[in-house]
This record gives structure tokens, sequence and C-alpha cells, in this order.
């Protein structure tokens, strides 16, 4: 892991808790991470794996019974833990914006598009209202709606699901924030759709130079967009590293059997021969302890797996959380 | 393989109509199935391939004879399934059973699943209760679940799980034909391998036929045999699933492979690496 004073944002120990009755969940539980301006890191985890609650602690927008603690979370020069509920509001949608993967459900349905574009302007006070209505239609061009004035004056029942993710990036973007969130905000759509809005969102991202955590599930769409990777597992970093090397050589074996299992559209079919898979699933949150997390489908599990396994760093920011790597 | 099909498409049309003028004639028709004909071999997998609004899930519960087509027929093992009454009829809803791509929405939450996966045998009256206690446990642990597993309740089990719950009460009637519309869709990457696995293995002792519907190229390339790709209603392209992989003729197929994104950074479209990032 690369620190210093360069760091967009720096994350250290983050947990996110939940009191439900059956007991408490850490859905988060010590996570480190940091982004440098510009980059895209992408957040990888299967469901349950505490990929979105990261995702949303980082905004402060866990609400109760969910609580937030950590030693760190600074963002560009502010230490957020601390900062007050009207300093975080100033913050959010200007300097850290969020997209998620519904966009039918970030959208207000009963207001035109091109308002809740112009909205986000006028409530961090950018612009008059004529102005950000100017701008709205601007952006509404520039995610590539087509008719953008007339678009404008559209409610997201009237757009293509493509379409919607285009608007709710044009919020995301209008105030030109330096750190973009995004929740799984291709996973809806169609994959030809698909690759038009990480288009979009690729070129934004670049010409802004905003830095980028992208929320995903899918390893292809991690493959074609990140610089680097941070694999998560039942709310744990197992691993990190820059793209390529997390993909020439996986060291955890959780994230080398969630490579193996990701079918390739280019290999032929080979009749009888099982799909590499990961057997059993991913542990009750209510029922974790000090050890490995994946220890119970682990192929290469061992008696010290029963005790906290430590973060290992390999070389060039590639860390890896595994007794394998402990020598 | 037996080249006789099992069951065969041919013109199938299914119009929706949206809007009728005062006199009561279509003005607003969606076409959402548009004249499709295919034909499934026997103990083969058939993928049915497009994206939303193509229309694959509209032909598969036409299929399934869950709709009624506009026009065209549906034959299963040579006989017209909408021409099928009585005896007949049970036997072709014992034949061609379905797994759907949301489980939880499939199964009742208030009844045990051992209760769900006995409702077939049940309701088609061929087996004495205890013959169908034992059936149920045996599918249990056919797809990889426990016998104690049988008086739980759905919400008791992980999204895996509930896939291979569904399995087995597709199993519970010994079909011949199984429609799976987009069954592994909702699943973890992990734990999609492992139902794909477990689909394979009892297509394999069962000589069972799959009609495999999903938008998913990397699934459908590991399992189908015969792909056909839809695109608003109607197939523009259809054949062996690995001419089609290898050389695709469609432009539409072309474009649809072009999307997938790879799981390798090496090959990747937008040629952008950390060292031409700003700021790394």
């Amino acid at each position: 892991m690369t620190g210093g004073g360069e760091c967009l944002l720096t994350v250290r120990n983050l947990v996110t808790t939940f009191d439900t009755p059956a007991g408490r969940v850490r859905a988060v539980d010590g996570v480190d991470l940091d982004l440098r301006p510009g980059e895209v890191v992408c957040l990888v985890g299967e469901s349950g794996s505490g990929k979105s609650v990261l995702g949303l602690s980082l905004l402060r927008l866990i609400d109760p019974p969910g609580r937030v603690s950590c030693d760190t979370l600074r963002f560009d020069g502010h230490e957020l833990v601390s900062l007050p509920e009207s300093e975080m509001e100033r913050l959010r949608g200007r300097e850290i914006a969020m997209i998620f993967q519904e966009p039918l459900s970030a959208l207000n349905p009963s207001r035109r598009v091109g308002d809740q574009i112009a909205e986000v302007l006028r409530v961090h006070a950018l612009a008059s209202r004529a102005e950000a209505m100017d701008r709205a239609v601007e952006w509404l061009g520039q995610v590539g709606i087509e008719d953008p004035k007339a678009r404008a004056r559209s409610y997201s029942h009237q757009l293509s699901g493509g379409q919607r993710q285009r608007v709710t990036i044009a919020i995301a973007g209008i105030c030109n924030p330096k750190l973009i969130i995004a929740d799984e905000p291709t996973t809806a759509l169609d994959v030809t759709v698909q690759a038009q809005v990480l288009d979009l969102l690729m070129d934004m991202q670049l010409r802004m130079r905003s830095a980028l955590l992208f929320i995903t599930h899918d390893l292809g769409v991690v493959a074609e967009i990140a610089d680097r990777v941070v694999v998560l597992y039942a709310g744990q970093v197992v691993e990190e590293a820059e793209v390529r090397d997390l993909y020439a050589r996986p060291a955890h074996p959780y994230t080398i059997g969630l490579l193996a299992s990701v079918p390739d559209v280019e290999k032929p079919r080979q009749p009888g021969v099982p799909m590499p898979a990961i057997a059993g699933s991913m542990p009750n949150p209510l029922e974790l302890d000090a050890g490995c997390r994946f220890r119970n489908r682990c192929d290469d599990a061992h008696d010290r797996c029963i005790q906290a396994p430590p973060m290992i760093d390999l070389q060039d920011g590639h860390r890896v959380r595994c007794w394998l790597h402990a020598g | 393989m037996p080249a006789e099909p099992i069951l065969e498409v041919r013109d199938l049309t299914r119009h929706f109509v949206l809007r009728r003028s005062v006199l009561g004639r279509p003005m607003h028709v969606v076409r959402a199935v548009d004249g499709v004909s295919l034909a499934i071999r026997a103990g083969t997998t058939f993928a049915l391939v497009g994206e939303s609004g193509s229309g694959k899930s509209t032909l598969g519960r036409c299929i399934l004879r869950l709709d009624r087509p506009t026009s065209g027929t549906v034959r299963f093992s040579g006989r017209d399934v909408f021409a099928a009454r009585g005896a007949e009829l049970g036997q072709f809803r014992r034949d061609v059973q379905t797994i759907f791509q949301d489980p939880f929405a499939s199964l009742n939450p208030r009844r045990r699943i051992g209760d769900a996966i006995a409702d077939g045998p049940a309701i088609h009256g061929q087996m004495a209760k205890a013959d169908i206690r034992d059936l149920v446990l045996q599918l249990l642990l056919r797809v990889g679940l426990r016998a104690d597993h049988a008086d739980r309740y759905p919400h008791e089990f992980s999204g895996g799980q509930r896939q291979r719950i569904a399995i087995a009460r597709a199993l519970a009637l010994s079909p011949r034909f199984i429609v799976a519309d987009e069954a592994v869709s909702s699943l973890d990457v992990s734990v999609r391998a492992q139902i794909l696995n477990l689909l394979a293995d009892i297509q394999a002792e069962r000589g069972l036929s799959f009609l495999f519907i999903s938008h998913d190229l990397g699934v459908v390339r590991h399992i189908a045999d015969d792909v056909a790709i839809m695109q608003a209603g109607k197939i523009v392209e259809h054949g062996p699933a690995d001419r089609i992989f290898a050389s695709p003729e469609h432009p539409y197929t072309q474009a649809l492979l072009r999307a997938v994104p790879r799981a390798d950074p090496a090959r990747r479209r937008r040629a952008r690496t950390s060292a031409e990032a700003p700021g790394v």
C-alpha cells in the first residue's frame, strides 16, 4: 500500500456494525483503503462481502442501528469522522458523488430529469436557476443523450435503463467531484448498453481527473477499467493489487477461485469437464471468529487458519491476508 | 446424439395489443415474439440468448404453455402442445419443468421446502405418501442439500441453496425437458459455477434436454450445444455453439460478443493503464 500525502482518500480500520435481534453483525470489519487523485480502484466482492456497506460508510450514509467507526477517514484534508453533518452535506454531491445500481430508484419519478440535474448545482449554490438549467442540458448532451433540451423535460419512466443511468452520471458529474463512488452502476444493464455506459463513465472520470471507487462483483468489468483492485470477503480486505498483477498472480485462494470461476466466452466448451467452482458459501456474519473467514471453503486450509491471518505485503503494493504467504 | 428433436417451435408469434381503436381494431401492437422457429435435440442444451425486451422469456413461456402464442405451433415429442387435453396434458406437465431466475419468488415463504418439493408428485397423484417422502429426501441429497433441510423454510437458505431447492422441485416428476430462464443470473460467481456443474451432472445422469434462456454469453459458451440469438422478437442467428462463438455471422451477434468484458486486463478495449492514469 502506498501512504503519504498524495492520497485523496485514506481509510484506516473502518468498521461498520449492525445490531440485529440475533446479535451484532460486523458488515465491514477493519478495512484499510487508499485512493489517489484520478485513480480507478475496483472494490470486488460477492453478496454479503460488505462492499456496498463500505461505499455508504465512506459517505456517512449508514443509518442507525448501523454504526460506523474507524481510526482514520480522511478525504482531501478533511477528517470525515468528526466533520459536522452540515459540512458533510456540503461534500456530498459536490466533492464526492455517488452512482447507484438502480437508476430508477435513484431518480425522483415525479420530477423532470433536467430539474434533478440542475438541483445539484442549486443545492450547493453554484449557479442561478437559469444557469443551472443550461448546465443540466449541456450535461445531458455530454452524457450522450440525444436532443438534450427536450429530454431535460422527460420523467425517468420515459427513459430507457441506459438513459436513466446516463442521467445519474450527469447528476454525479455536474459538480466536477474529486471522488466518484459507483456501486454496481452497470449491473442492471444489458451487455451492449453496459459497454457504452462504462465508456462514458471512464471518459468522464479521465476528463475531470476524478478518482473512481467502482464497486462490483463482475471480474470482467474490473479487468476493463481498474488501475487497482481491492478484493473483499466477509467484510475484510483479503487481497489488494495493481490490476494486471492481480489477474496474473492472484495470491489469495479466494481470489484464485473467483478468477477461475469466471466462464471465458472465448474458450470452447469441454463437455464433461466441470467448471471450476468454490465449494460452500460465505460464512454466516453472526458466526464469525478471529480466524480466516475463507477457511471452510479453502483447499489449502491448515491448522493455523483458525488464528487471524496476517496481512502480508508481497511487492509493488500487492497485499494478501493469508497464512500461505506468511513464510 | 440423436437427431430427433424433442421440442420443435414453428413460426411462433406472440403479439400483445397495447391499444385498440374505438372500433376494437388493434392500434399499438408489440411483436414480442415474431415468427420464431427452432428445434431442440433430445439430451442437449439449447441456449436462447438475448437482451432485455428481446422476447426470449415470452418465447419460453409459450413453450411451457404458460402463455398462448398468437400463431404458430409448439410440438413436444412430436405432439402439439396446445392441442393437448386431459391425460396428454398431464403428461406434458410432468415432462416439462421450469427453473426461474429468482427462487425466492417462486417458493412459498410459508411452506417447508420438503412440502414444496413434494407438490408435483402429490398433485399428479401417482405416488403413495411414504414414497413421496423418500423421493424428497433423495432429491435433497442429489442437489447437494441435507435430509433435515426438508423441514426448513425458504428464508433459511442462501441464494445458491434456494436454486438447488428449485432444481430438486423441477426434478420431482422425472421430467424430460427443463426450461431454465436466467436460472443462474442472480447467483454469485463462485456459487453459479456450483449450480452449473450440478445441472450438467443431472443432465448426463438423466438424459435431460434443456432450454437455457440467458443473457450471459460466458455461461452459455460453457454449457450450450446449440445457440440461438434473439433480438426484437426474432432469431437473428442460430447454430452449433462452437460455430456461433468462433465465427458469428450476424452483426448483432458480433456486437454482443464484442461487448462482453473479458476477464483479462492485458486485453482491455480502453487503452488506459495505471501508468497513464493521472496522479499515479
